[in-house]
């Protein structure tokens, strides 16, 4: 099946026509115009014509405002539609974020596509399904629930004569509210859900058929390189246009205030135009000192501070303990470091404002757009088209609003491809952030106090600031947005004594955004390394000190699970009898993430060169319960990547810059883990198809650097609490 | 002054116009030749993402200049391997791992592989994983990457 990829060419081959197929409604609409996109869809999220319609031919459209970040969900999303309403998969046809067709489900993020997206759908589904019971009983003479659905065909449960969905509704709307009662099927007659469908996008993807946003052609489309200030807040003082009009092809330099970028016929002009281009920007150093970048977290002024759990009296606790423990957490300003420059194409015709773009919010960046071009939001549409693995707000919002601007200002279709350095300097990214943490145990090993202080970014505004907006000095609310960050701040195990605040921080020095697991990752990085801390203080073993403190039976069913799975040896850390050069251990980490949705826990396997100081992650146990799986091999590849993307980010990433600029501009200055480093990773899936489905796109970040922390300490007895574990930090603690 | 350059890609003879002989081979296969296989990822040989295979080995497409190519270096690119109807044993390997996450790299990783595994069609863990290390992915499809790769050298 490949719907998904039909109906993107045709989309692209429309070009700036957009020729998009889908049953056109032939029953007026009473819904306001409001709610209606250009072609007359419903675009409303309350209404089943806003997530699905039948075609004549029975093929079942569904319009998901949730899109593909390079995790295949797309295709569990079908398979849950498939379902509910018992059609093969090949009778469906996924159109997904496109403002003119899809409604607003909000921000691809937060793991929340299945969640929350999914079960909108599979509620649009089981209404209409409701319907189409109804309407073809009418019609056969027969009961509601005397009919049977197979293949988009209801029949009677006794047999005979049945009628096809394209026959009952083809080309039709409903007209229907979503029934938040409907009733789903029951698991036990699943055909789809809970199989490891293959994904439909993978064939194209790899043999090259597949289109990337950067593979969008519009016609008459110009290509268009931007020149990024030399210091974040330089302003332009000269450009010598002299300098580039040699070269073939160029058609313009576009300079609005501090809005730099060459325009050529050609993407090879763009880029030569790009680097050839003699600019002189004023000074600026305003950026902190890398090297004292923590303090400059700790010093920042603090906007407020929210107490997130309390229980007992633990600064009385901690002052009466025998016993107590203190330590500080930090973890690093990560880059996105898409693997794909940012890449968007924009067409500024009539007034009306079309983007093919790889954002993860479409409908929110059509908002940001309308101001920031002074449009009537219903005159931008933005049309989804996948980039390389998007992991929160990288840079295609920014790239997307570049060539808005620049279509706009010279009203040709304009490509713009960010270079490598772009990309690197310009992705907003993930804020520093610290934990105090303080913890105090009794004579038998229980942790009777936990004092925790985080110091987290504070968002401003609604949404990202957008850099052209910025430079352009054009209409916007400066934002910089970290996420949900103060998510498992709250410890997930039962104390008697526990204080624990985030403190919001009102500086940070780069444009923030949110990145895999936003606070969620740092959190748990302390709270779980630093209960290994107090466990190796009482000479228990890290895993019973963890169970003795879980009450969640599904919680306790995860860990138990994975102590199995991992062989767990029971003993305290540091392990003894190491010898030689590499020493090895294991460490565990356990998230309830967010305290509400997905149980997840890792054991993870580390070789330590005490020599050299460098650290191996070989291996990975997981054991994941998300509720109801709809599709396992997704879920684990899923699994496999926040395993792998957070073990380089532990090991191996880190922003680089001196006080003007980003100086980590590529994959030297900004190594990631590659293949030599990548562990083994084994997978126990939970599944649990009584209960709701939960994301699985970011829980399991959320315990890999925990697990590999106390993995190195295991081995060596060295406690590393200052991301990324760099062979020189591992050097430098074992000195202490 | 615009000039035309000969070149053989997939198979074919392909002529293209173009303005500077210093533009990478890239560029033309995407733009003038419409090939999505290679993609752009870094434009300094680090990342892998645009490679192809030239007289089989493997090549960074976006750091090797169109005027530097012979007109008979074979010149494959991802859709000169295979098709989603009739993919390359090393496709069909991917297909079956599932290893993909979004995708970007999997060019890189295809055609470096498919260059490694004719010097060494048996090769070992470690040895796919040397050949591949100098292709990123972001996504951490790293483990099943490696898989694909030994599968397909299983089914050569």
């Amino acid at each position: 099946m490949n719907q998904i990829l039909i109906s993107r060419r045709s989309i692209l081959r429309g070009g700036g026509a957009l020729v998009v197929s889908f049953a056109m409604p032939s029953v007026a609409s009473a819904a306001s115009a409001e709610s209606l996109s250009p072609a007359g869809k419903s675009l409303s999220g309350e209404a089943v014509d806003g997530f699905l319609s039948i075609g004549t031919d029975g093929i079942v459209t569904v319009y998901s405002g949730k899109v593909d970040l390079g995790t295949g969900v797309p295709t569990a999303l079908a398979q849950m539609v498939a379902e509910e309403l018992d059609l093969t998969l090949d009778q469906i046809h996924m159109i997904t974020g496109d403002t003119a067709l899809t409604p607003d489900q909000g921000t691809t993020s937060g793991s929340n596509s299945i969640m929350k997206g999914g079960m909108q759908l599979c509620a649009a589904a089981a209404t209409a399904r409701n319907a189409l019971l109804k309407m073809a009983g009418e019609k056969l003479g027969v009961a509601a629930d005397e009919l049977t659905i197979e293949a988009g065909v209801i029949k009677p449960s006794s047999g005979g004569e049945g009628i096809g969905f394209g026959e009952l509704v083809g080309g039709k709307t409903f007209e229907l509210a979503i029934d938040p009662d409907a009733k789903f099927k029951s698991p036990d007659t699943y055909k789809l859900v809970g199989k490891s469908i293959k994904r439909f996008d993978i064939p194209g993807k790899v043999t090259g058929t597949f289109d990337y946003i950067g593979d969008v052609r519009v016609d008459g489309m110009v290509h268009a390189r931007v020149i990024r200030p030399a210091a974040i807040h330089a302003d332009l003082v000269s450009v010598n246009e002299d300098s580039v009009k040699d070269i073939p092809g160029l058609i313009k330099v576009v300079r609005e205030g501090n809005f730099l970028a060459v325009v050529a016929k050609t993407e090879w002009a763009a880029v030569k135009a790009a680097d050839a281009l003699e600019v002189e920007w004023s000074d600026w150093k305003g950026l902190p000192d890398q090297s004292k970048i923590y303090d400059y977290v700790r010093n920042s002024e603090i906007d407020k501070t929210d107490v997130v759990a309390t229980a007992g009296d633990a600064a009385g606790a901690l002052a009466n303990a025998k016993k107590t423990l203190e330590a500080t957490y930090s973890f690093p300003i990560h880059s996105h470091a898409s693997l794909g420059p940012s890449c968007a194409v924009a067409d500024f015709k009539d007034g009306k404002l079309t983007c093919w773009s790889p954002s993860q919010g479409n409908h929110a960046l059509q908002k940001q757009l309308a101001e920031m071009l002074q449009l009537d939001a219903q005159n931008i549409r933005i049309v989804y088209v996948e980039g390389a693995g998007c992991y929160g707000r990288n840079g295609f919002e920014d790239c997307t609003a570049d060539a808005a601007l620049l279509s706009k200002l010279l009203e040709v279709p304009v490509r713009v491809q960010w270079m490598r350095h772009d990309e690197h300097g310009w992705d907003p990214k993930g804020p520093p952030s610290l934990a105090d943490l303080k913890g105090a145990i009794d004579d038998d090993g229980k942790i009777v106090a936990w004092d925790s202080q985080f110091y987290h970014a504070q968002s401003v505004g609604n949404a990202v600031t957008l850099v052209a907006a910025d430079l352009a000095k054009l209409s916007h609310q400066p934002g910089g947005r970290a996420g949900s960050v103060q998510g498992n701040a709250d410890l997930g195990y039962k104390l008697p004594n526990v204080q624990t605040s985030v403190h919001w921080v009102k500086n940070t020095p780069f444009r923030a955004s949110w990145i895999r697991t936003p606070g969620r990752l740092q959190n748990t990085f302390a709270n779980e390394c630093f209960i290994d801390e107090l466990a190796a203080e009482a000479k228990v073993d890290p895993f019973d000190l963890r169970l003795s403190m879980l009450e969640d039976p599904r919680g306790r069913e995860v860990m138990e699970r994975l102590r199995k799975l991992s062989n767990w040896e029971t003993r305290p850390s540091p392990a003894s009898n190491q010898e030689g050069n590499i020493a090895r251990g294991r460490g565990v980490a356990y998230c309830h993430y967010h305290n509400t949705f997905a149980y997840v826990a890792a054991v993870c396997e580390v070789e330590v060169n005490r020599e050299s100081g460098e650290i191996k992650a070989t291996r990975f146990y997981v054991t994941h319960d998300l509720g109801q799986v709809i599709n396992p091999d997704g879920l684990i590849n899923q699994v496999e990547g926040n395993v792998c993307h957070t073990l380089s980010r532990t090991l191996h990433e880190e922003l680089q810059f001196d006080n003007s600029s980003i100086t980590s501009l590529d994959w030297v200055s900004y190594p990631v883990l590659t293949m030599t480093g990548a562990p083994e990773i084994i997978v126990e899936l939970i599944d649990r198809p009584e209960e709701p489905p939960m994301g699985g796109g970011e829980p399991s970040a959320a315990i890999v650097t925990a697990a590999v922390g106390n993995a190195i300490f295991d081995a060596t007895g060295v406690r590393l609490r200052q991301v990324p574990f760099t062979p020189e930090r591992f050097k430098a603690a074992a000195m202490d | 002054m615009p000039q035309s350059v000969t070149l053989n890609v997939n198979g074919k003879t392909v002529s293209i116009e173009i303005d500077d002989p210093d533009m990478p081979l890239l560029y033309a296969l995407r733009n003038d030749l419409g090939l999505k296989g290679p993609r752009f990822g870094c434009g300094m040989g680090q990342c892998g993402a645009c490679t192809v295979l030239i007289d089989g080995s493997s090549a960074r497409s976006c750091s090797i200049s169109v005027g530097a190519l012979d007109a008979t270096a074979e010149i494959t690119t991802l859709e000169g391997l295979g098709t989603p109807e009739n993919p390359h044993p090393i496709q069909a390997a991917f297909i079956e791992e599932q290893a993909v996450q979004c995708g970007y790299c999997v060019n890189g990783m295809i055609m470096e592989a498919a260059s490694f595994l004719k010097e060494n069609s048996k090769p070992t863990e470690e040895e796919i994983r040397a050949a591949l290390d100098n292709n990123i992915c972001r996504c951490g499809t790293h483990t099943r990457i490696i898989r694909a790769v030994k599968r397909a050298s299983e089914a050569a």
